[in-house]
């Protein structure tokens, strides 16, 4: 049993009374510890894609298992229960909390787990250790660099054990060497273990994944095993 | 998430924003300021109304003599001579209700000192008046049977004739002249301070009921026993409306009135002409809490605008929270405990400051200060109420929200 799998999946929007087809019978699979890159041009469907496997959205037809529990037809209330303890997110823009450090915003995703304040803290200064960070813990967002914030943005991803870490365009707001940073850091986890799904439409960034699934007009059209490039490798000879 | 971290999430999100939160806090202050100032300075001025009530003496009734309207003709109550010693003494002997019955003249007169000369109130009285009016001697004696029953010229001082007369020197075994005539000064009254109607109660002489009469104001020719009021002090527990009922009955018997013919006295209770003042005391303080209580539903109205606008704000963050696990009823718990936070913090300063601000008032008008839990426990209360009530739409807005449209928020 693949960790992602979606049957048919399809999902219709109604845009100034004209439906708009995003996702047209997509079936596809990915095997836990797979890192996969899912690429195509805005509007082929990849965002859908993204929001439908991160349960953040519903499809119209068809059928999505995560982790062999059928979650297509759930309740928003076990959407959110799914989203807390099997997924974690990395996004563009960070979306840190501001008003908090980082250890509570890395806490957060326990927050809604019913953790207590007590376990929470020593689990997210240990995320917060893995992503490399161990020594800005009390630093606010607004003190930290842009990798930093994504780094701790991972940490809060991580920080519930998720079957799958979904990552969209982690690296469209950072410069070209923070971004192999943020690249190593992916492969590093994938390497330990998590399955990580990066939706991207840099092919340089596709390059550090082992597998490349291209997204057009709402059908995957291109699904390939790929050598993955080393980022950690690539980061070296940059420097 | 527990309750308390809720809410210090919440008070965190507030801290994030002061000016803005205070200026929100602000309607709700005023508006529970008012209520516990008005409350508190209300229950304060009550306090002291019936603080002077009681240096009336307790369960008071006064008969005049005449009526306001007897028959055609109208006249005055207190101007006919129609009520006599002897109408106290059958009260009470004759009501069970009754413990003292008092009769007592008073009228103005001219006393003098040695050099000094004072205009005060002469009053005739009898033993029953001090058990009446609870009154003692702060120095000196009470009159004895003996000198009250032969109208001895004997008399007793209030403390502002003491003041006026003698200024810090002791009165008593000092000869006084009333219109002339010569006291011997037994004893000094306590002081009772003023009335409720204002008047100042240590300003007066007491001579016994006979010696008054004979010595000082004249005997009436028409009823030689007639007397310018009879005080009625009711047993404790006793209803008062029966009592006047039964002293008017009495009286009417007494003085032969036929079942068509007017009362030729009229009978005052105290107790219920205060009751009245009290009253519409009462309607007042209610305007101005329905006042109050629009400052507080526009205060209420200020927190659900900016509610709103703080949930506008904050999409991207409602969108995460979503995201990383947070359930509707979340973000709407969440948002509502802003939305209570605001309107208590702001509701308990009120609290505060209606309390300085009635301390205040009550310390200028020598009031005490009166302030119920009670009123601070529902004050506090309520504002959690009207918080609860305007932040549930901007909460329920919050809650509703899609997280990837939340989250592609700019």
């Amino acid at each position: 049993m693949a960790l992602v799998e979606t049957r048919n999946l399809r999902r219709v929007y109604a845009l100034g009374g004209e439906s708009v087809v995003a996702l047209d019978d997509v079936s596809l699979s990915i095997e836990a510890g797979e890192f996969v890159a899912i690429m195509g041009p805005s509007g082929s469907g990849k965002s859908t894609f993204m929001n439908a496997i991160g349960c953040l959205d519903r499809p119209n037809a068809g059928t999505y298992a995560l982790d062999g529990e059928r979650v297509d037809a759930l309740s928003t209330d076990e959407l959110a229960a799914v989203r807390n303890r099997k997924l974690g997110f990395v996004f563009q823009q960070f979306n840190l909390l501001d008003k908090i450090d980082a250890c509570a915003n890395v806490e957060l995703p326990m927050v809604y787990a019913g953790l207590r304040a007590g376990d929470r803290r020593p689990r997210a200064r240990a995320a917060l250790a893995r992503v490399g960070l161990a020594d800005r813990v009390h630093h606010r967002p607004t003190q930290l660099s842009g990798g930093q914030q994504q780094r701790v943005a991972i940490a809060r991803a991580l920080v519930n054990s998720p079957k799958l870490l979904l990552a969209d365009e982690p690296t469209g707001a950072l410069d070209s060497r923070t971004s192999l940073d943020i690249m190593a850091l992916f492969q590093k986890l994938n390497a330990e273990g998590v399955t990580v799904a990066v939706v991207t439409h840099e092919p340089e960034i596709a390059a550090f994944a082992g597998r490349v699934v291209r997204f057009r007009d709402g059908r995957v059209v291109d699904d390939v095993r790929q050598t993955p490039r080393d980022a950690a490798q690539a980061l070296a000879g940059a420097a | 998430m527990s309750a308390l971290e809720a809410l210090y999430s919440a008070l965190g999100a507030l801290r994030a924003n002061k000016l803005r939160s205070a200026l929100t806090m602000l309607g709700i202050f005023i508006g529970v300021g008012a209520v516990i100032a008005i409350v508190a300075v209300g229950s304060g001025a009550r306090e002291q109304v019936l603080r002077q009530i009681r240096t009336l003496g307790s369960n008071l009734i006064v008969v005049f003599p005449g009526n306001l309207t007897s028959g055609g003709v109208r006249l005055g109550a207190g101007v006919a001579n129609t009520l006599s010693e002897d109408d106290a003494y059958a009260i009470e002997r004759e009501i069970a209700a009754v413990q003292n019955a008092a009769p007592t003249n008073r009228a103005g007169a001219q006393v003098v000192a040695g050099s000094a000369n004072w205009a005060t109130t002469v009053q005739g009285v009898t033993p029953a008046f001090f058990e009446v009016r609870e009154w003692d001697v702060a120095a000196g004696r009470h009159f004895d049977a003996e000198e009250i029953a032969r109208g001895a010229q004997v008399a007793l001082l209030g403390q502002s004739v003491v003041a006026s007369l003698f200024g810090d020197g002791d009165p008593v075994g000092e000869t006084i002249r009333i219109r002339n005539v010569p006291f011997l000064v037994v004893g000094v009254l306590d002081r009772k301070g003023q009335n409720p109607q204002g008047q100042d109660q240590d300003d007066t002489i007491m001579v016994p009921l006979a010696a008054a009469r004979q010595r000082v104001l004249g005997v009436n020719r028409a009823n030689p026993r007639s007397v310018g009021a009879i005080l009625v002090k009711i047993r404790d527990g006793e209803d008062m409306t029966q009592a006047e009922a039964d002293i008017r009955d009495l009286l009417r018997q007494r003085h032969r009135l036929q079942p068509q013919q007017d009362d030729d006295f009229t009978i005052r209770n105290l107790t219920e002409i205060v009751a009245t003042r009290m009253a519409s005391a009462r309607t007042l303080a209610l305007l101005l809490v329905a006042v109050a209580g629009v400052s507080l539903l526009v205060g209420g109205i200020g927190i659900m605008n900016i509610m709103l606008v703080s949930v506008t704000e904050r999409t991207r963050e409602i969108g995460l929270r979503m995201a990383v696990g947070a359930r509707p009823r979340d973000i709407l718990r969440q948002f509502l405990i802003e939305a209570t936070a605001l309107s208590v913090l702001g509701g308990a300063a009120g609290v505060l400051a209606g309390i300085a601000i009635a301390a205040g008032v009550a310390m200028q008008a020598g009031w005490p200060l009166v302030i119920g839990l009670e009123t601070v426990v529902l004050a506090v209360a309520f504002s959690a109420l009207v918080g609860m009530f305007f932040g549930w739409y901007p909460a329920h807005r919050a809650a509703r929200l899609d997280p990837i449209e939340a989250l592609r928020h700019a």
